[in-house]
């Protein structure tokens, strides 16, 4: 039932606005509300209970295991939270004088310094607000640096199709033609296809290592090489740095720009689809664009940098300081790891990956890359199973909901058919992997013996396969009743 | 190693299932060439106690200032509840809901704050969230450009009534596809935009106009004019707009004529706490016809194979995972968590209870306004009615009476002239439900005591005009 289907007239929550109206006499009638808006009237027990039994029909990290690869699901401690949620961080207005807000300052600035050092860059921002809004940083950043070369025959942005579809996105919204470039059999990107590509009008690469295909790109040290010879700038999307964490740094890979994804790496919750944080950091050529505002230390004051000392910066990317509570949450993380703990989140994260990968090539699944590495991630592909028994990655994603595990991400890198994306993180017990091994060899044998099972499934969650066709053509994105 | 569950046990016997002597060999891809060193520069880990202890202390050292600022970010009462259930688990660690079978409370979470969101701007339909009010109407302006299929300009009209930092995010956002921000002039005296300052643009190919109500000076723009203007001329209008205001004021979708084509703003005065500048979250509504030119994720209703409703995310043709390059943007990961907290703020508030807050919110800035200017030094900048901030003009250097306030622990208001060049020693104040009289009555005195101070040591001052 719908919140709006329990609200009843004359009613709501008393405790929560002034018992009185105050006067507004003085607004002038013809810019008043005449209408009265749709929301519901409700008593406090009604609209806890509603969402309380709401958020009991989720899949969640805390409640299931999660191995949704490219996402890295990982448990996000909740320390993290109650500490950003202290009182002085949560009353702190964004326009506060630093005079008011050196504890808060001082959280950004050593988070900054933290995260130059995992990523070997020069210097870090911390306004983008999301991975995508970090590559958006990050490809802007690059053509302001070949414009104030002069450099503005730079039309095209190079793109492995293993790509998240963020990165095309963002090269266009950079105001750049997208070139894909092709994957080899061994899941490196195509160097040959890469040498005939670069040229004169490159701006640069966005590349992942380890890429979405869940193997480490072995030949980055030539691909930085090529495209740095054309006069072009590497981009690395950081989504995927919880596999090398403590290992290899991209600025060591010859990066000139990278985001990360705070709420996979640095363990900051996805919270139902955000938000996230996504710094970038830079090489020194990159630095005098950066965004702001960047928090700076003198020995004594922590102080924002302002557009006085950086003229040459892209500019603003939202209204304050980006997602400074999220910010918050990662610098907790950060110091709880430690520099010990650093080295160790992608030995693990990697020892769980390659664990899950052997057991289930064991069992007889087939992997997209066999006699590779799994790295953090890697996948299955199910293209056998859907020529013989006509099971698709999807049915078998839907009938491990059955048994309580979310399923892996299903469908992409779109360049493997019938796809499972399998990142199981470093927190997860061995005996959680063992028990998801179980459940997949289980889900085969169902698949051979009663397909339907798998066909049909979920039969355990609130409700079964959704019409998705409907949901497009017959669109409802809002309660029409609500209004009454 | 605090989040790692392993047993010394557990890796030597994974190695063997894995067939490797350590777990140093799982990187054996890597070239030896590119392997991190020490990462020194990163501090030594810490143990829940002591990490609790360092951000209290820093928490406390932020002061938690009585707070008389707005200017985009403002203090209002969140309920308990709000917050206790965001928190829970099945919320905060879940992902964006692909899974749809597996993800109903989100799902339905979403498609509620859709409705309401809609009832607010009197708009149509919403999406599922931006990442703040500043990006969000960068965005909007980026699909006011693909929406209106009349206009071939890239031409948008932006008010300097329009948040600064709002107009600053939007040229870094959209410049680089040669879409042109004309900037309108504010009325001195009135402090709001005025028909006659887009006169000159009469006849032109103007993709949209935006306006922001309450204007960022805290003014009520003549919407009605504005908008009716704007589709005139064959532009579409983008309304920036308070969600809070928009419980009194009349909605974006009820302006002039036609109403507003595009709404957006920020939606922290929903349920999200002030938290040194995020995560807040932006919202969007537009009229049906646009849908698909909306950016971000959006919920639909449909049903299941049983014909029992169900909730999945829709259109998303539109969006990066499927469109790429083509798609209406870029953003994937956006804001669900304040989403969350907004939409159980709306229910526990309603109507009424919104409607209510946004009274207290104006009659406290009232009271505000009138307390601070019984001084003689200090008085109103501009002459129309305004929502819950306005512009008081100081006679005496500003940064001799904020100083002094902050150190009372007082934040005064935000200076205009950082960004108003014209507006020096003047000063955006706010005051929200939850400042009292005694709050307002301190300020007020602490004030009266600074100008008086500085007044009698012979500063430069000029009492104002009659
Ligand atoms: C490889 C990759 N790149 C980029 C992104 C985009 O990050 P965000 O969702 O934070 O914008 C993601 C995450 O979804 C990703 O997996």
């Amino acid at each position: 039932m719908l919140i709006f289907e329990q609200s009843h007239v004359g009613r709501r929550a008393l405790a929560q606005a002034p018992m009185q109206e105050a006067d507004i006499s003085d607004i002038p009638a013809d810019m008043l509300r005449t209408d009265v808006p749709g929301l519901p009237s409700t008593s406090e027990l009604q609209v806890v209970r509603h969402f309380t039994r709401l958020s009991q029909k989720n899949f969640s990290i805390d409640t299931q295991f999660y191995p949704l690869g490219s996402c890295t699901m990982k448990y996000n401690p909740r320390a993290c939270n109650t500490l950003a949620m202290l009182p002085g961080f949560l009353a702190r207005h964004p326009l506060a004088p630093e005079s008011m807000g050196q504890g808060f300052l001082a959280c950004m600035y050593d988070l900054q310094e933290i995260l130059k050092e995992v990523t070997g860059m020069q210097a870090v921002t911390m306004t983008p607000m999301a991975g995508a809004q970090g590559e958006f940083t990050g490809v802007a950043m690059i053509r302001a640096y070949h414009d104030a070369n002069g450099d503005s025959e730079r039309t095209e942005i190079l793109v492995p199709d293993a790509a998240h579809g963020t990165n095309p996105a963002t090269a266009v919204m950079c105001g750049y033609k997208v070139r894909e470039i092709p994957t080899d059999a061994q899941g490196d990107v195509d160097l040959e296809a890469l040498k005939q590509a670069v040229g004169p009008q490159t701006a640069g690469i966005m590349l992942t290592n380890p890429s979405t295909l869940g193997v480490f790109e072995r030949r980055i040290e030539e691909i930085a090489a090529l495209i740095h010879e054309a006069g072009g700038l590497l981009y690395y999307d950081g989504a995927n740095l919880n596999a090398i964490l403590g290992k290899v740094r991209p600025g060591d890979m010859g990066f000139d720009v990278i985001h990360m994804n705070l709420h996979k790496t640095f363990s900051t919750p996805h919270g139902g689809g955000g938000p996230g944080a996504g710094p970038v950091g830079v090489s020194k050529r990159l630095e005098p664009f950066m965004p702001l505002p960047i928090v700076g230390y003198d020995g004594d004051q922590y102080y924002w940098i302002t557009e006085a000392v950086r003229p040459q910066s892209i500019g603003r990317l939202s209204a304050f300081m980006g997602n400074a509570g999220v910010l918050m949450r990662a610098y907790i993380y950060a110091r709880m790891l430690g520099r010990e703990g650093m080295h160790r989140v992608a030995d693990y994260a990697t020892l769980n990956a390659n664990y899950l990968m052997a057991r289930l090539t064991a069992a007889g699944f087939d992997v997209a890359f066999p006699g590779r590495r799994a790295t953090h991630e890697f996948i299955v592909t199910l293209k056998r199973q859907q020529k013989e028994l006509g099971i698709t990655a999807m049915d078998f994603a839907k009938r491990l909901l059955d048994y309580n595990f979310h399923a892996p991400t299903t469908y992409f890198p779109l360049l493997v058919p019938e796809c499972l994306l399998i990142e199981p993180t470093e927190t997860e017990t061995r005996e959680e992997l063992d028990a998801f091994v179980e459940a997949m060899i289980r889900i085969q044998q169902e698949a051979e013996n009663s397909p339907e099972l798998l066909k049909e499934a979920p039969h355990t969650r609130p409700v079964r396969r959704l019409d998705e066709v409907r949901a497009a053509k017959q669109l409802d994105l809002a309660w029409s009743g609500a209004a009454e | 190693m605090p989040f790692i569950p392993h047993s010394e046990t557990d890796v030597r016997e994974m190695l063997a299932t894995i067939g490797s002597d350590s777990i140093e060999e799982l990187f054996d891809e890597i070239p030896d060439s590119l392997r991190t060193g020490k990462l020194s520069g990163v501090p030594e880990g810490m143990i829940e106690q002591e990490i609790t202890r360092l951000m209290m202390q820093r928490a406390e050292a932020d002061g938690r200032p009585l707070c008389f600022m707005g200017a985009g970010a403002y203090d209002h009462h969140i309920p308990a509840a709000v917050w206790e259930i965001t928190t829970r688990g099945e919320f905060y660690s879940a992902y964006t809901p692909y899974q749809a079978e597996a993800s109903q409370g989100t799902l339905q979470l979403i498609y509620e704050y859709q409705t309401m969101m809609a009832q607010l701007t009197g708009l149509d339909v919403s999406n599922a969230s931006l990442y703040d009010g500043a990006s969000g109407l960068a965005e909007a302006v980026l699909m006011a450009v693909r929406a209106n299929r009349k206009s071939k300009s890239r031409r948008i009209l932006i008010p300097t009534t329009v948040h600064p930092y709002y107009r600053q995010t939007t040229h870094t956002i959209v410049n680089n596809q040669k879409i042109e921000l004309v900037e309108v002039p504010y009325c001195p005296e009135g402090g709001n935009t005025l028909a006659e300052a887009l006169k000159q643009y009469e006849g032109e190919d103007i993709a949209a106009l935006v306006i922001q109500q309450p204007n960022f000076f805290g003014i009520l723009e003549d919407v009605d004019i504005l908008t009716d203007w704007a589709h005139a001329q064959g532009a579409l209008v983008i309304g920036v707009a308070n969600p809070i205001a928009m419980a009194l004021l009349k909605p974006p979708g009820a302006w002039g004529v036609k109403g507003a084509d595009i709404a957006c703003g920020e939606g922290q005065p929903l349920g999200v706490p002030m938290m040194g500048g995020g995560p807040y979250f932006g919202f969007m509504c537009c009229k049906q016809e646009f849908v698909r030119q909306m950016p971000g994720r959006i919920v639909g209703r449909t049903v299941d194979r049983d014909d029992v409703v169900g909730y999945t995310l829709t259109l998303q043709a539109r969006e990066q995972h499927i469109r790429r390059s083509k798609a209406t943007s870029n953003i994937c990961t956006n804001q669900g968590l304040l989403v969350t907290a907004a939409t159980i703020h709306m229910s526990l508030l309603g109507a009424e209870g919104l409607k209510r807050v946004a009274q207290a919110c104006h009659a406290n800035a009232r009271k505000l306004v009138d307390a601070l200017t019984a001084s003689e030094y200090v008085e109103p900048v501009f002459k129309r009615p305004y929502f819950h901030e306005t512009a008081l003009r100081f006679s005496l250097p500003l940064d001799n009476v904020m100083r002094p306030l902050n150190a009372h622990n007082i934040l005064p208001g935000y200076a205009l002239q950082q960004d108003y060049p014209e507006l020096a020693d003047t000063l955006l104040v706010c005051a929200t439900e939850t400042r009292t009289d005694a709050d307002i009555e301190m300020y007020a005195d602490h004030l009266g005591r600074i100008i008086k101070t500085q007044t009698a040591a012979g500063c430069p001052v000029k009492p104002k005009m009659a």
